[in-house]
């Protein structure tokens, strides 16, 4: 400290070092708890990974890498394949995003740039509302008014209209894959709208203003400037919504028609990761059961590692270049 | 300057926000090929009084007009002007330099063009390179016009609004303090760049500093709380002004 140079040469010499001095010391019991805070999170990760490893180890064992290409589950035979569990994760929540993604950015779109100021608040506050429906409750709601309804007429029509090709073929169950998609889609929809609406809410109006400057029209200015700027923090948006369907268990589990198979026709029943845990741990009777749905739960949590990885990579290079645009979120 | 035809006038404009007068009544004429600065404190309505021009007060909630905005004789706010054809004729530069960010030097250049219709890539290339080098930015991008805009100083990205600006030939372009943000350098190229402009469009600028209105202007008008006080040749204003308050604000007395 140079306090020689400081020109205060009546100040009493007392008080300004006990001061100095307190307030370091509350700096570093702070600063202490907020680390212990920040290294609390990859701790627990890494004992979630430990724990998943130690309670699957019986079936790492066993079935190894077989395990994520086998295509039985017989509990009986002692037999264990998540191939089609994986894929009927992956699919599901793919699906998911492909009707989630347009409808919501649709919305977002819709309430920051062209609907009239009264109902932009209202609208977003109700579907953000949605995101509080427990998923039972989405689940049960499938049973009773989806299911019914893509059986009678939506799964009909599709079969009438494009089943030359071979993901509408087949008898109509009513639980599927494509009912739990939908319903997927319902549910994640609400977290891809809200977070594309603040993201594009921040796109400064300048933006706006010069690509309507130029002779944009509305719809123009949205597609040529907004949404450009906004790009990364709508993948963002997007990778939000990929990781709550990849995980989504309990509607999943009522709609999906739990059956372990591989089908081409989305009518048919699959199966997911999430479902099978949730279904299958309580009656786990035997060792090799257990730690084959530990296993399961290990892949899982790989799979939405990997996923989310990829997505990173992905914003990570959509906004290289584009630093304004990288703000986003 | 042979011809001096009336490009763009204002007839009885009177500005609003809601119930709030932002301008009051103002009759301006802008001749073909001059460069007009509007000068005025803060909050004094030039700005708005600008962006009644290309119809861009409309887009802020509650803008509104009365009165007439004539381009060529012919009445911009008439039911059947399309706002956005009148703002390809009437281009905008603001004060902030806006490049799209997520766009190349080179698609920001060809951004305006590519709205109106399909163009090919010789005819792009060639009015790419005729607006940066009208906007005297050519020599310092030409060799990275694929970078990124943001890679550009905040003088350069001025420049390419300009270049973006000009590249569907518009008839008129107004500038909303287009040096507000820039250092002094930044601010002598565009100040330039304006005096070469007008050999092509005539030009309305809106400015804070005066020495900038008396080196680049032709004519400029003193605007004070919403009102036009004093319009003329800019010699005149700057040197035998006529009202009280232009002489005032011009010697720094207020504003």
């Amino acid at each position: 400290m140079a306090t020689s140079s400081l020109p205060t040469p009546e100040a009493p010499a007392t008080a300004p070092p006990a001061s100095l001095v307190g307030a370091q010391h509350g700096d570093r019991v702070f600063r202490l708890l907020l680390t212990t805070a920040a290294l609390a999170i990859p701790l627990l990760m890494g004992f979630l990974v430990y724990e998943l490893y130690t309670g699957s180890a019986l079936a790492i064992d066993r079935y190894g890498l077989g395990f994520v290409t086998g295509s039985t589950w017989d509990p009986v035979a002692e037999e264990f394949g998540a191939a089609p569990l994986i894929f009927g994760t992956l699919l599901s929540a793919v699906l998911a995003l492909l009707i989630a993604v347009p409808l919501s950015l649709g919305v977002a779109i819709f309430l920051t740039e062209f609907a009239p100021r009264w109902l932009r608040q209202p609208v977003a506050f109700v579907i953000e509302l949605l995101a509080a429906i427990p998923s039972v409750v989405y689940g049960l709601w499938g049973i009773f008014v989806l299911v019914p309804l893509l059986k009678k007429v939506v799964f009909p029509f599709l079969r009438d209209t494009l089943g030359f090709l071979p993901f509408f073929q087949g008898p109509i169950y009513g639980p599927s894959m494509l009912a739990a998609s939908v319903i997927l889609a319902i549910m994640v929809m609400p977290f891809i709208m809200s977070v594309a609406r603040e993201v594009l809410l921040a796109v400064p109006n300048s933006q706006r203003e010069a690509a309507l400057a130029l002779g944009a029209t509305r719809w123009e200015a949205v597609t040529s400037a907004i949404v450009p700027y906004a790009r990364s923090g709508i993948i963002g948006a997007v990778i939000l919504g990929l990781g709550r369907a990849l995980g989504e268990t309990m509607a999943v589990t009522m709609l999906i028609g739990n059956r372990h198979e591989i089908a081409a026709s989305l009518f048919a029943p699959g199966y997911t990761m999430a479902a099978v845990i949730a279904n299958e741990f309580s009656g786990a009777g035997t060792d090799i059961h257990f730690a084959a749905l530990t296993y399961v739960a290990l892949v899982l949590f790989v799979i939405t590692v990997l996923v989310n990885a990829a997505a990173r990579l992905l914003i990570w290079r959509v906004s290289r270049g584009a630093p304004a645009g990288g703000t986003g979120l | 300057m042979a011809e001096s035809r009336v490009h763009l006038a204002t007839d009885r404009l009177t500005a609003m926000y809601g119930k709030f007068t932002a301008v009051k009544d103002v009759s301006l004429t802008f001749t073909a090929n001059t460069v007009n600065a509007l000068i005025g404190p803060s909050g004094c309505g030039k700005s708005t009084y600008l962006r009644t021009l290309n119809r861009m007060h409309e887009l802020v909630d509650g803008g509104w007009i009365t009165g007439k905005v004539l381009l060529d004789g012919e009445d911009v706010y008439a039911p059947k002007v399309s706002p956005m054809q009148l703002r390809r004729r009437i281009g905008m530069v603001f004060q902030k330099p806006t490049p799209f960010p997520t766009m190349s030097i080179y698609d920001n250049v060809a951004a305006g063009l590519r709205l109106e219709r399909r163009v090919s890539r010789a005819e792009l290339d060639e009015v790419v390179e005729r607006s940066l080098r009208q906007s005297a930015l050519w020599d310092e991008v030409k060799d990275r016009l694929k970078a990124s805009a943001m890679a550009l100083s905040g003088g350069q990205q001025q420049r390419l609004c300009i270049a973006r600006t000009i590249a569907p030939r518009p008839e008129v372009i107004l500038l909303d303090e287009p040096t507000a943000s820039l250092d002094p350098g930044g601010t002598q190229r565009i100040e330039e760049l304006v005096f070469e402009l007008k050999r092509e469009f005539t030009i309305v600028i809106v400015t804070h500093n005066m020495q900038q209105a008396a080196r680049v202007s032709d004519t400029t008008t003193f605007f004070y709380m919403g009102s036009m006080i004093e319009t003329g040749p800019t010699r005149q204003i700057f040197t035998r002004p006529a009202q009280e308050q232009t002489e005032a604000y011009i010697t720094g007395r207020f504003g």
